[in-house]
């Protein structure tokens, strides 16, 4: 498909009179038949209509190359038709139609009265529409005034998206002057383009014409305008009255009814209840509720109209984001009623949110982390009574829940282990994520870098728990701040658990924004310290049971009593006596540990009787084994050494 | 009084076409039922006599479409001229917005007429009504008869005109002057919707 490069979204001159035809475009070109599909673009001659279908299929094709776009008008159709009928080709050009990916359809108002010609259409539109092809179409009236237009299309027609282009306003037409001009590189004296758009073409080709003629006008000429020969120079529109849509000449007399209604009404009702009501009729076109307009209008007093319709608007332009987003997932979401009512934008939040949940869930919690593994002692009992109320009570107490500490001490433990646990009181249906700051930090940059920033915001606003890990890694990351912020509120709004874990304390992180560091500080923030004698004895226990060691009282009193400050030093010196007794042959105790910690056999610093003890248990006593072959022992380990 | 209704969004203004018998009342309802495109008028509803003599009374629904964001209607009834049918004509003439007296150029109708305009002013005092505050049109039909038989505007004017009001000349079996009376009666109404609005903003 061979297509003017001058008709591309960059040239097409956005106002309020068509932004939402541009923007409607825009998602077709974005997403072929996902969204608004078909696509009925309607307006005046000269508004822009066929260089918007020409956009499409622009971007359309820059964005799938592989993408088959087809433009043609309903003549040249009826043509081609009348043309495969002759050379009974009918077969071959209803496949290659058939096989289009997009189709844009212009002038087509032509079908009016064409009997055969609108079977055949319907034919067509139904096999692209099964097939999810993307049809765009185009028209000077919108599908119901279409006349003798078949039923079945006009409710085809109408069953996607109609939208209108309206005529431009001042500024629009100022900016459609100003791009014209520069792609002509004519340069007028300022103000001169200013005075032509005051005289208020509607039309964009009869603007460019007369933009045309000062540009000849001025080549030729000997000074350059002024905006005072503007007028003079297109005298004919001079008078102000727009002839882009002139009145027929012979108005019915009905027409001349209603024109003088229209005028007397335009003078009785409030200027910002005309503002409002034409706002409801036209979003009620274009198939919105509009209920928080429409009681706007029935209020006694005048509303701020600009903040109440940028509201809305904005509203819908959420909402069409949302079904754009739930068409990616679902196509038929796409039709949803939801979609249509700004009043239920949280809703349908939510509907999209749940659904990118469940397709692109953030990380869980890690298994291996179980709140019974997770041992208590004086040093940690606090933190751990802390969680285990926010198991009970998630979203309760103690929300955010802050827990802080030095490495090892088991902040990620708990962490996981409160998400496990969470997960599985709510019998596995929580959304529970566990993440990592610095991953989070990573995942947003993603999202920014594909342009799927919605979509990751979405996914952590749907959480029922969001455990943080390693808080202090957002120093310096602004935007994950600010995004976690946003989420922070979001969340604690909705009465989700927040649970973080950090090195230290909120007020100890520096370059965390002020506005973070308040919500950390506001529920509960508390210090894990490093573990005391009898979680060390616990710990020890725990890590040598794990590793088939035979735990004797007086190898743990021992142990315990070494300053370790962390699960992983636990476990790496387990590790590192399991290997010294392997090395040995024997089983380990508290005798070899201190050899192998200290460097000697000195009496243990806590001795205990053993009264009742069998023989066979003290013939057992590794300890003594040793101590009756000396040197052999002696050697093992100094080549251990 | 003309309703405005925020709500919904819509105006409805009911106008009577008043005026003696056989003075052409249902004639310029059907002249406005022509000329209306097909997709705006309702079935105009009429109850005559197999001599068409209206029996009850004509009502045509308008459907003027969305103005200004609101859905416009007007409601055209005409009451039964003769003298007999005194209490259908007070119905209709309930809640009316406007009235239309449409008058018998015809010289020997004059009598009529001033009868008929009496009856008006008299069945609008019974509804507690101020002729004088509500919206009136005169239409002098039936001037395309001959010269002979018809009477001046300016005798007319000053036999049935003594509030001063829009008068027009009429021939409504031709359409003549219809619409130049329901678009003055409707901008008359109309221009009275400000006193009507059910917020109480103004």
């Amino acid at each position: 498909m061979d297509l003017d490069a001058r008709y591309r979204f960059e040239t097409y001159v956005v106002g309020t009179g068509n932004r939402l035809a541009v923007s409607a475009a825009r998602a077709v070109a974005q997403a072929p038949g996902a969204a608004y599909n078909p696509l009925f673009i309607y307006s005046g001659s000269g508004l822009g209509k066929t260089h918007l279908m020409l956009a499409i299929a622009h971007l359309a094709l820059q964005r799938q190359p592989g993408l088959r776009a087809e433009y043609t008008t309903v003549d040249e159709f009826v043509e081609e038709l009348n043309g495969a009928v002759a050379a009974g080709t009918m077969d071959a050009l209803k496949r290659r139609y058939q096989e289009v990916g997009l189709l844009l359809l212009d002038d087509v108002q032509f079908l009016a009265g064409r009997r055969e010609m609108q079977s055949e259409m319907l034919r067509l539109f139904n096999v692209l529409q099964r097939s999810g092809r993307q049809v765009v179409l185009a028209s000077d009236r919108p599908p119901g005034d279409i006349a003798d237009l078949d039923d079945r299309l006009t409710t085809r027609f109408a069953g996607g998206l109609v939208v209108d282009v309206g005529e431009p306003d001042y500024e629009t037409r100022v900016a459609i002057l100003r791009m014209r001009s520069e792609e002509r590189a004519a340069q007028f004296n300022p103000g001169v383009l200013e005075e032509v758009a005051r005289l208020r073409f509607r039309n964009v080709r009869e603007l460019q014409g007369a933009l045309n003629r000062l540009i000849a006008h001025q080549t030729l000429g000997e000074s350059p305008l002024t905006p005072a020969t503007v007028r003079e120079l297109l005298g004919e529109r001079g008078d102000g009255v727009v002839r882009a849509t002139p009145v027929r000449a012979q108005a019915s007399e009905f027409d001349t009814l209603l024109s003088d209604v229209s005028e007397v009404l335009s003078q009785q009702l409030e200027a910002w209840r005309i503002r409002v009501s034409e706002a409801i009729t036209y979003w009620h076109e274009l198939g919105y509720h509009a209920g928080r307009l429409e009681r706007a209008l029935d209020g006694a007093s005048e509303p701020d109209v600009d903040a109440l319709l940028t509201d809305y608007e904005a509203a819908i332009a959420r909402l069409r984001d949302l079904q754009q987003t739930a068409a990616k997932f679902d196509h038929r979401l796409a039709t949803s009623e939801l979609f249509l009512d700004p009043e239920r934008v949280s809703e349908a939040e939510l509907v999209v949110a749940r659904l990118i949940g469940t397709v692109d869930p953030p990380p869980g919690p890690r298994v291996e982390f179980t709140r019974a593994e997770f041992d208590v002692g004086p040093s940690n009992q606090l933190a751990v009574h802390a969680a285990d109320t926010v198991v009970q009570e998630p979203g309760g107490k103690y929300n955010p829940l802050y827990l802080h500490g030095p490495s090892g001490v088991g902040k990620t433990h708990l962490l996981h282990a409160v998400g496990n646990e969470l997960v599985a009181t709510r019998g596995g249906a929580a959304l529970v994520a566990c993440v990592n700051a610095r991953d989070f930090t990573d995942e947003l940059i993603r999202a920014l870098q594909d342009g799927t920033i919605e979509r990751w915001r979405v996914r952590y606003r749907v959480l029922d728990v969001l455990l943080m890990d390693d808080v202090q890694q957002l120093t310096g990351s602004e935007r994950t701040q600010d995004e976690l912020f946003h989420l922070f509120n979001s969340l604690y709004a909705a009465g989700r658990q927040i649970v973080l874990a950090a090195d230290r304390a909120p007020g100890r992180i520096e370059g965390l924004e002020d506005r973070l560091r308040s919500r950390f500080e506001g529920g509960l923030v508390v210090e894990m310290q490093r573990p005391d004698h009898a979680l060390r004895e616990k710990f020890f226990a725990r890590q040598l049971a794990a590793s088939g060691q035979r735990v004797d009282h007086a190898l743990l009193e021992y142990l315990a009593s070494r300053p370790v400050g962390s699960v992983a030093e636990v476990s790496a010196l387990v590790t590192r006596l399991r290997k010294a007794a392997d090395i040995v042959g024997v089983p380990l105790t508290a005798g070899l540990a201190r050899k192998e910690l200290e460097g000697s056999f000195a009496a243990p610093t806590v001795t205990r009787s053993t009264p009742g003890r069998s023989v066979d248990e003290s013939f057992l006593d590794e300890e003594k084994v040793v101590w009756e072959w000396p040197e052999l022992s002696g050697r093992a380990i100094e080549e251990y050494r | 009084m003309p309703l405005v209704n925020y709500a919904t969004r819509e105006i409805t203004c009911k106008i009577v076409y008043y005026g003696p018998g056989r003075s052409g009342k249902t004639t310029n309802l059907q002249y406005v039922y022509e000329q209306v495109p097909g997709n705006r008028k309702g079935n105009m509803v009429s109850l005559a006599t197999q001599a068409d003599r209206t029996l009850f009374f004509d009502f045509l629904p308008l459907d003027l479409g969305s103005i200004s964001g609101f859905t416009t209607r007007l409601q055209l009834y005409t009451v039964p001229g003769q003298v007999y049918y005194q209490s259908t004509r007070r119905l209709v003439l309930q809640g009316a917005d406007g009235v239309v007296f449409v008058a018998d150029s015809q010289s020997r109708q004059l009598e009529e007429n001033i009868e008929s305009l009496r009856d008006l002013h008299a069945n609008l005092a019974d509804q507690g009504i101020d002729a004088r505050a509500m919206p009136l049109v005169l239409q002098y039909n039936k001037q395309d008869l001959p010269r002979e038989l018809i009477l001046e505007t300016d005798v007319l004017d000053q036999a049935l005109n003594f509030r001063d009001v829009p008068a027009f000349t009429a021939g409504a079996l031709h359409g003549s002057g219809v619409f130049e009376t329901l678009r003055s009666i409707a901008g008359l109404v109309l221009r009275r919707l400000s006193a009507a609005a059910p917020a109480g903003s103004r």
